[in-house]
């Protein structure tokens, strides 16, 4: 019976890391190339599971088969997003490139706010019924009761995704041009790439990877609401800071990490606090090692 | 920015959930994403115009009007007689309104001493407005202590509880430290809301004392007025405090430290010492702040001091000019009193905030006052010399 528990355990925390991942390699790109936490990144995720939501409900009336659906919702929120990604960077940060640190901070915050607002305004600030997309996968019935299709399609997607992105990263051109430029901006300028491009499809991909993310959790949870963005990114944030930020599979190791921390800590401790596990493991972490668990300590230069 | 357009144009989705096309909207939103769009990159050309001819010119500044000592007092002490006379002239309610501005004035005060003096972005300044009401509820509630006695208390309180969180975060960039200080922010709510055998939980306490005057029983209006005059030497003390703050050791040691860290370490600043000092200044306003504010509603509960609370007074101090107390004061009055005057645009009061946030730190980042460092006229040196 507690081993039963422990499995449960571990498997819902699992579904959890992997959106936290998936919404964390956003974070981490973007910080690993210019060195700003966006604050505003949650609230695209958030954006991403709203269009998934309206699109699902359009298709829903048209009579669309439940696969055809889920897939067509992701795809167009993956490119809303991605365009609200880009249009946020154009807007917020590219402006402050030269400015301060403090600077595109608050401007950060500034479009998270904004966005926030913006989803209250046009749609509602009540929670909204998500439908339920994923189909039931006849082989999972024998343990559909701990460990359902949706959490199956979750680990798997984000695990497709998080796969593709190395790849990506690793063998394309932009790929490389992406670590160019998060290695030394300077350089990679005098060597042909173009950095602002490059940032650009950053946030478009941390963009479309945090859209899947949104519709999918939405799916599986079934209530979406204006401020799932903000819980939901700081959370994210917290896993990439875990993971050591600027760094990929540190990010997906963070997501994993903090998925299971929390669903071991809210089994095991108490559920009312189950969000401040997730805190207290940031600042813990940003206290005694704040280079993270794939991260190399940096030493400061002058 | 061309680029951007179609996407403006088409990313805002005015569907409901229930189909539900508004045609109309989108139309107005793709002319008003067109007009938007050239104005943007009008505003960003006009930026780039300034900046080149701002470097061509020398940094002295003008002597303007307010250089003039006795100008400005005689102006400051009329605004302070004016708001001495306002809880006689206006009704219950105005008062009370303007009891917040007070109050939002001694919050944005409070963090500017950490955000623009230090420049160490913080984010959960409500936590410590939240440690100092509940520190004046809790021992109002369990122990019947009254509020003169807690006030320095929550004070003292909000800031050990600002150096203790401060002291293992400030090795850290100040990224982070916004990230810490937003997660701490949330765990103070979080805790607050759970505990509820202790706090009450989400409904929060009620019948809180409010202040008394040596003994004697005031009808509701007479303890508002009470409360607006407390607020308001209260607010007075700590703009004294703040601006004096500005120019001693320590705050320039802040300002230094803002600036350069390194350098700062070479002339010998501690750099941990000065840097909680402002933390322990900074969040202490805060708890004095918390104290009168459960003292005024009688009530509070966790709601009351979320993120959103912390991004209101962020605001306050962004707009109004970071590391300017003249600033913060009109960021007050932006921010408090105009949604209260302007009720039909109170739907729309958050967004308009954020889109200023954005648009300040893109096209002035140094607020609608921007702080001014103290500066020794040259000129006079130099006729001394001359003289001699």
């Amino acid at each position: 019976m507690d081993l039963q528990y422990f499995f449960e355990l571990t498997l819902s925390g699992l579904t959890r890391g992997s959106i936290y991942a998936l919404i964390a390699i956003g974070y981490t790109m973007v910080y690993g190339i210019i060195e700003l936490i966006n604050f505003a990144h949650g609230e695209v995720y958030m954006i991403g599971a709203f269009t998934g939501l309206i699109v699902a409900g359009i298709l829903g009336t048209m009579g669309f088969p439940l696969p055809a659906i889920l897939v067509l919702a992701a795809l167009v929120a993956m490119l809303y997003c991605a365009g609200y990604g880009y249009t946020i960077e154009k807007i917020a940060y590219k402006p402050l490139r030269q400015a301060g640190r403090l600077s595109p901070l608050i401007s950060a915050i500034g479009m998270s706010l904004f966005l926030q607002n913006y989803v209250i305004l046009v749609q509602t600030s009540d929670f909204v019924p998500f439908p339920s997309l994923i189909p039931e996968f006849a082989f999972l019935e024998p343990i559909a009761h701990i460990f359902g299709s949706s959490d199956f399609l979750i680990v798997v997607v984000s695990a497709v995704l998080m796969a593709g992105l190395t790849v990506f990263i690793k063998y394309t051109k932009i790929g490389k041009a992406m670590r160019a430029t998060a290695q030394n901006r300077k350089m990679a300028l005098l060597l042909g790439v173009d950095a602002d491009r490059i940032i650009s499809v950053t946030f478009i991909i941390g963009s479309a990877l945090a859209a899947v993310g949104g519709v999918l959790i939405a799916s599986h949870v079934g209530m979406v609401n204006f401020a799932i963005g903000f819980i939901a990114g700081i959370k994210a944030f917290t896993a990439a800071v875990l993971g050591g930020i600027g760094s990929l599979p540190g990010a997906m190791l963070g997501g994993l990490f903090l998925g299971l921390a929390e669903s071991f800590g809210a089994g095991y401790i108490s559920s009312d606090y189950e969000d401040v596990f997730a805190f207290s493991l940031l600042v813990i972490f940003l206290i005694f090692r704040p280079s993270g668990i794939m991260g190399k300590a940096k030493v400061e230069k002058v | 920015m061309l680029l951007t357009f179609p996407l403006v144009g088409v990313r805002f989705n005015p569907v409901e959930n229930i189909i539900q096309w508004r045609w109309r909207n989108l139309a107005l939103v793709g002319i008003g994403a067109f007009v938007l769009s050239a104005l943007w990159r009008w505003a960003l050309a006009r930026r780039e115009m300034v900046m080149v001819s701002a470097a061509g010119q020398s940094s002295f500044r003008q002597r303007s009007i307010w250089d003039n000592r006795t100008l400005r007092w005689s102006v400051g002490g009329g605004v302070v007689a004016g708001l001495v006379v306002v809880p006689w002239l206006v009704s219950t309610y105005q008062t009370n309104i303007f009891i917040s501005f007070l109050l939002y004035v001694i919050l944005g005060v409070g963090l500017n001493i950490v955000v623009g003096v230090a420049g160490l972005l913080f984010l959960g300044y409500a936590a410590f407005y939240a440690i100092g009401a509940y520190a004046y509820a809790l021992l109002n509630h369990y122990l019947g202590w009254g509020f003169w006695a807690v006030l320095p208390l929550g004070g003292a309180l909000a800031a050990v509880a600002g150096v203790l969180l401060a002291f293992p975060v400030l090795r850290l960039r100040g990224d982070y430290l916004a990230i810490v200080t937003l997660g701490f922010g949330e765990i103070v709510r979080l805790v607050l809301e759970n505990w509820s055998s202790f706090t009450g939980g989400p409904s929060g306490i009620s019948n809180i004392d409010r202040p008394g005057l040596f003994g004697q029983e005031l009808s509701v209006a007479g303890t508002n007025i009470y409360i607006y005059y407390i607020v308001l030497a209260m607010t007075l003390l700590t703009l004294v405090v703040a601006e004096r703050l500005k120019d001693s050791r320590v705050g320039r040691a802040l300002q230094a430290l803002r600036e350069d860290e390194v350098a700062c370490q070479a002339m010998g600043i501690d750099r941990v010492g000065v840097k909680l000092m402002a933390f322990g200044l900074g969040t202490a306003w805060a708890g004095f702040a918390g104290v009168i504010f459960a003292a005024k509603t009688t009530f509070i509960n966790p709601a009351s001091f979320t993120f959103f609370e912390s991004a209101i007074i962020l605001s306050i101090v962004v707009l109004g000019g970071m590391g300017s107390n003249w600033g913060v004061i009109l960021g007050a009055a932006f921010l408090v009193l105009l949604p209260e005057y302007l009720r039909a645009f109170s739907e729309y009061r958050m967004i308009l905030f954020a889109v200023a946030m954005v648009l300040m730190m893109v096209f002035r980042p140094q607020g609608m006052i921007p702080a001014r460092s103290r500066q020794y006229p040259v000129e006079d040196a130099e006729r001394e010399e001359g003289g001699r």
